[in-house]
Formats: structure tokens, C-alpha cells, sequence
């Protein structure tokens, strides 16, 4: 069989697949519109009426989502390391204290700029 | 039986020296003063490169396809493309230098209090040294990256830093800032299909290194189907990043909303970088599939070269004109990857030094043309600017005449060798389309040329300021390299073809 075949059957399925959700649930779905309709998905903010200072959150809290995932991410890397700890030998160790200083090198920029204030 | 990994310091040096410098920029950023910090930021950055660069020279003529284990492939052509970026990066940083062209505070809303405060005080965001490293490293890893995950991190590491340098401009604060965005949002979508079409590359093969995908296509079995869906989605990743049709949407709107430096550094670094990638993989991991891929990407060169030179004619903006240029040259260049020869790999590896220096002299130039309000980058604003400052002027002509191939330029002996090793490989039809575009293209380049020098001076405010030290090193530069690659080409295209090789 012609290798091709395959890939534009996968396409057709993946077209047909889009095509038949929708027809499908324009066709089937009940429609009864009311207000939470109309409003952003789940839970989304509700973006009017807008809040103080044009509507947008304050950048702290994004900083502190950032942070978190700096050492969330050192954490992950930490975990395989400490299971091969006595596989991996000085090598190892070495490396794992490199990456913990630029880990390091990263907070020291937050620390020192500011990013820890929440005032 | 796991075991600690064997490195080969001496050739990993270079990288490894470029992010050690960028992280030193980092710490510059939080513990040193304000007001020392841009001296020392630029400082610690060209002596950083011009370290790499020497321990790069000193290595020269050793090669490993074993640097770090079977992950990078220290060879002749990544040698080369290494040392390209840094010469890149270092005209790159001496533009970037001059810190007029970025945010004073990038995080403040355009246009509020908290800009003009910052603006006042003289703040700069001198960050974007640190972040120009940081790209130069990913750069430097994506064309000698042997395995797709550290290609994939290659190609991460080179792009966040860019997606966030292109919203840095300090004028036309929200056109840099809807660059950024799109850039940052499409570029992630094109990293998703380059991620899966590893995904399916390592179906078929069981294997993520290049030399195990070459192996499975030898020995057959596999499943055809993830090979030939893998390849279609590795190629959408790559041909992205080097801005081919029908992947160059983003472009010229990138390339007009960043600061004009980045722009120049992103346009030649990352060509040169993304190209090195494409060969690579193409020619030591898809080699042997090439009756695959072949006809679609020589397809792809054709639309691309076309496209960009036709594009171009009706932009008024200069630059969108060499975004369009330069989606014509990525055309150029996917011609040389087709040939899948040697002599094409050496075509391409001159072209990214000639087309690189040519883009950031080029670049440089428009970071000159200025009125009150900043550059002004409407072309027909440069109307008889040749009358007021004709050096200037003649500079800028020289690199358009390279960008379009006009002999005695590094442009036409890039053209002249890509040309020749799609010949040799038989794709006659290339180089027809090849010489056809490039003749749309000298069209436009030298309407410039004429607005510039033959047309009378329009009556406004538009001027060219006077060059800071840095910017005028880099123009020189950029200018001396085009002439003399003109004049005497083989300085370096010897050089290119002694390179030309992968370790596989």
C-alpha cells in the first residue's frame, strides 16, 4: 500500500472528526440561551465591570507564579539526581551544584531588583 | 548500568563560555550600580565572545562526533557556523550597544507616567545583553546538536530570549509590543510541531540521534507512515525559524516591530544557526529518505525565492523591504540544502557570513535615518538623503547591491556558489528560478538606490544623525567584509569549503 494513503486517511479522519462535532451538536443540542452564556468560559474574571487601574492584575502575583516554578523546576531536576546519587559519583555532584547556582544566580536577580516586595 | 556521561571540555568550551558570560550579565544586572551597569554589561559581553572565539580558533581543527556522548557532533561545519555566530553576535552587540534604541523600562504601560519617569531618570534595560548571550549559546548548540531533544532545547534557548528582545523598542512601543507576542505565540506553535515530528521520528526509528534515524531508513521495517509524517512536521518547525513560504507570515511584522538592532542580529545569527540545523538534519539524518522530502522542500525554494522578491516591490517600509529580502534569501539557501552536496554546504556556510554582515551593516544603517520622533523607516522619506549624507548613503547602496548579487559584492559570490552546487546537482530548474528572482529583486533594491541618490531631497525634518562610536565600528566593519568578500572571495570561501564537512 502506498504509504501516503495512511497520512491522508489520518487528515480525512481529523476533518471528519471537526466537521461532524459541530454538524452534530448544532443538529442535536437543545438551545436555550440565557445570561452565563454569554459570559467568559468557567472561570474566567468577568471582565466588566472593569476593576481599578484599567482592569488588570497586578504583576505580583504573576511574579510569584514565576518563582514558584524556578525552584518547582530545581525540585524536579533533584529528584532523579538524588535516586543515581552514588551512580553518578563527583560528576554528579559537581553538576548538580552548578545547577543549583544558576538556579541561584536567577533568585539573586529577583531579590536584589525588587520581585520579592509585595508593596 | 548508568554511568556518568564523558564531555569533551575542549570542544564544548565555546558554548559553555558564552553562557558562563551570560550569566555573569546576570549578576552584573543585580549587584552592580545603575549607572555602571551598561559599560560593563557591553564590556563583559565582547570580551565573552572574543574568549569563545579564540578558544573556538584553537580547536579549529579537531572534531568529535562524541563531544557529549552522541548529543553534539563537533565537526568541521559546526566549527564554522560556531564561529560565524559569534562574529555575527559580536557586530550584533556593538550595534545593540547604543541604548537609545531600546525601553527604558519595558514593563511599563507605553505611553504612562511610569515610562516617562523612567525615561527621565535615565533607567535602561540593560538586560538585553545577557538575553542576546543567552540566544547566541541556544545558537551556537542548534547546528551542531547530533539528537532531537538537545536540538529542540538548542531551539528553545535560542528563541525565548528573542521573543523577548523584539518587544524592547522604545519608540512605537505597541507595534515592538504586538511583534513580541506574535512572534512569541507563533513561534511556540511551530515549536510543537517541530517537538512532534520528533515524536514521530523516534516511533519509526526507536532511536532520537540522526545516525540511529539514518540506520532505521537503511535497514527498513519501520513504519513509513511516522517517518513521513515525522519529517513533514520537523521540516514545518525548521522552515519556520528560517522565515520560508508558507511559514513567513510573521516576518515582516517581527522584523519591523523589533529595535532595529535586534532586528539585524536576529536576522542574520538566527538564519545562519537555523540553517547549520536544517543541513545537518536533512543531510546526516534524512540523507538516506531524501526521494521523501526532496521535491516538496525544492518546492518550498522555489515559492520562497519567488515570493520574498515579488513581495517585496510593494512595501514602503524599509524594514519590511528586508524582511521580504530576506525571506527571498531563505529561499537562496534552502537551494544549497537541496543540493545535498558538498559544495552546497560550503555555498551555504560562505552565504551566512556575506548575507549575515550584510544584513547587520544594512540594519545598522536605518538605526541612523532619524527625525524628531526616531528612525524613520518609510522609504519614501529617504528621498535625496544621498545629497545630504552621501556616505551614508553609498554604505547602505553597497549592502543592497550585495543583498541583490551585483558582482565585486560577497552577495553575488554567495549567489554565484549556491547557484553552481544546484547545478552540479542537476537541479537546473533552481537555478533558473533562482536567477529569476534574484533579477525581480535587483528591481527593488535599486529603486532604493535611485530614491537615495537621484531624486531631489524632500523638504523635511528627516536627517542622519551622526553615528555613535560603536554603530560606526560595526557599519565599517560589515562594509570592509562585503567589499573585500567581493574582491577576493576566496579568503574565505576556501576557508568555507576546507570546513564543509558533518562528522557523522
Amino acid at each position: 500500500m502506498n504509504p501516503y494513503v495512511p497520512i491522508l486517511v489520518i487528515g480525512a479522519i481529523g476533518f471528519g472528526f471537526g466537521a461532524f462535532s459541530l454538524i452534530a451538536a448544532a443538529l442535536t443540542g437543545p438551545k436555550r440561551y440565557n445570561r452565563a452564556k454569554a459570559e467568559a468560559y468557567e472561570c474566567g474574571i468577568q471582565p466588566s465591570p472593569q476593576a481599578a487601574g484599567g482592569g488588570r492584575f497586578p504583576v505580583k502575583y504573576f511574579l510569584t507564579a514565576m518563582l514558584f516554578i524556578v525552584f518547582d523546576i530545581e525540585i524536579v531536576f533533584l529528584y532523579p539526581w538524588a535516586v543515581t546519587f552514588d551512580k553518578l559519583g563527583l560528576f554528579g555532584l559537581v553538576e548538580m551544584f552548578i545547577f543549583i547556582s544558576t538556579v541561584f544566580v536567577a533568585y539573586a536577580y529577583v531579590w536584589r531588583r525588587g520581585g520579592l516586595e509585595w508593596d | 548500568m548508568l554511568t556518568s556521561p564523558k564531555l569533551d571540555y575542549a570542544l564544548l568550551a565555546p558554548i559553555l563560555i558564552i553562557l558562563a558570560t551570560a550569566i555573569l550579565g546576570v549578576l552584573v544586572e543585580a549587584f552592580i550600580k545603575q549607572a555602571l551597569r551598561a559599560r560593563l554589561q557591553l564590556t563583559i559581553s565582547l570580551a565573552g565572545i572574543v574568549i569563545a572565539f579564540e578558544q573556538l580558533y584553537r580547536v579549529r581543527n579537531q572534531g568529535s562526533s562524541m563531544a557529549a556522548i552522541t548529543s553534539v557532533s563537533i565537526d568541521g561545519a559546526g566549527i564554522f557556523l560556531q564561529g560565524t555566530i559569534l562574529v555575527l553576535a559580536f557586530v550584533g552587540i556593538l550595534l545593540i550597544a547604543d541604548q537609545d534604541h531600546f525601553a527604558p523600562q519595558a514593563s511599563a504601560l507605553p505611553g504612562s507616567i511610569e515610562e516617562a519617569a523612567a525615561l527621565e531618570s535615565g533607567r535602561a534595560q540593560t538586560e538585553v545583553f545577557p538575553l542576546t548571550l543567552f540566544a547566541v549559546s541556544g545558537m551556537m548548540l542548534f547546528p551542531v546538536a547530533t539528537d532531537f531533544i538537545t536540538l529542540f532545547v538548542a531551539l528553545e534557548v535560542l528563541s525565548l530570549p528573542l521573543y523577548l528582545m523584539a518587544g524592547l523598542s522604545r519608540r512605537r512601543r505597541l507595534l515592538s509590543q504586538e511583534a513580541a507576542l506574535k512572534y512569541f505565540l507563533l513561534g511556540a506553535y511551530s515549536s510543537a510541531f517541530f517537538l512532534f515530528g520528533a515524536a514521530l521520528l523516534y516511533g519509526y526509528s526507536g532511536s532520537l540521534s540522526l545516525n540511529g534515524l539514518t540506520d532505521a531508513i537503511h535497514g527498513g521495517g519501520g513504519n513509513d507512515v511516522f517517518l513521513l509524517l515525522g519529517i513533514a512536521f520537523v521540516s514545518v518547525g525548521l522552515l519556520f525559524k528560517v522565515g520560508a513560504v508558507p511559514f513567513h507570515s510573521w516576518t515582516p511584522d517581527v522584523y519591523q516591530g523589533a529595535p532595529t538592532p535586534i532586528t539585524g542580529f536576529m536576522a542574520a545569527a538566527t538564519k545562519a544557526a537555523a540553517f547549520g540545523a536544517t543541513m545537518r538534519i536533512f543531510y546526516v539524518g534524512l540523507d538516506a529518505a531524501q526521494w521523501s522530502w526532496k521535491p516538496i522542500i525544492s518546492v518550498i525554494a522555489v515559492v520562497t525565492m519567488l515570493f520574498g522578491a515579488i513581495a517585496a516591490i510593494s512595501q514602503r517600509d524599509i524594514k519590511r523591504i528586508l524582511a521580504f529580502s530576506s525571506i527571498a534569501h531563505a529561499g537562496f539557501l534552502l537551494t544549497a540544502v537541496v543540493s545535498l552536496n558538498q559544495s552546497g554546504l560550503a555555498a551555504l556556510l560562505f552565504y551566512s557570513v556575506a548575507y549575515g554582515l550584510a544584513t547587520l551593516g544594512a540594519f545598522g544603517v536605518v538605526t541612523l535615518i532619524r527625525d524628531s520622533a526616531g528612525e524613520v523607516s518609510d522609504i519614501n522619506r529617504w528621498l535625496g538623503l544621498g545629497k545630504k549624507s552621501p556616505l551614508i548613503a553609498a554604505t547602505m547602496s553597497l549592502f543592497l547591491l550585495s543583498f541583490a548579487g551585483i558582482p565585486l559584492t560577497s552577495g553575488f559570490v554567495g549567489k554565484f556558489a549556491i547557484f553552481s552546487a544546484a547545478y552540479e546537482s542537476g537541479n537546473i530548474y533552481l537555478v533558473v528560478v533562482g536567477v529569476l528572482a534574484s533579477a525581480i529583486a535587483v528591481f527593488f533594491y535599486l529603486r532604493i538606490i535611485l530614491m537615495l541618490f537621484f531624486a531631489d531631497a524632500s523638504n523635511d525634518s528627516v536627517s542622519v544623525v551622526i553615528p555613535p562610536l560603536l554603530t560606526r565600528v560595526a557599519i565599517f566593519l560589515s562594509a570592509i567584509v562585503t567589499i573585500l568578500l567581493g574582491l577576493a572571495p576566496s579568503i574565505l570561501f576556501d576557508v568555507a569549503q576546507n570546513f564543509a564537512y558533518f562528522i557523522r
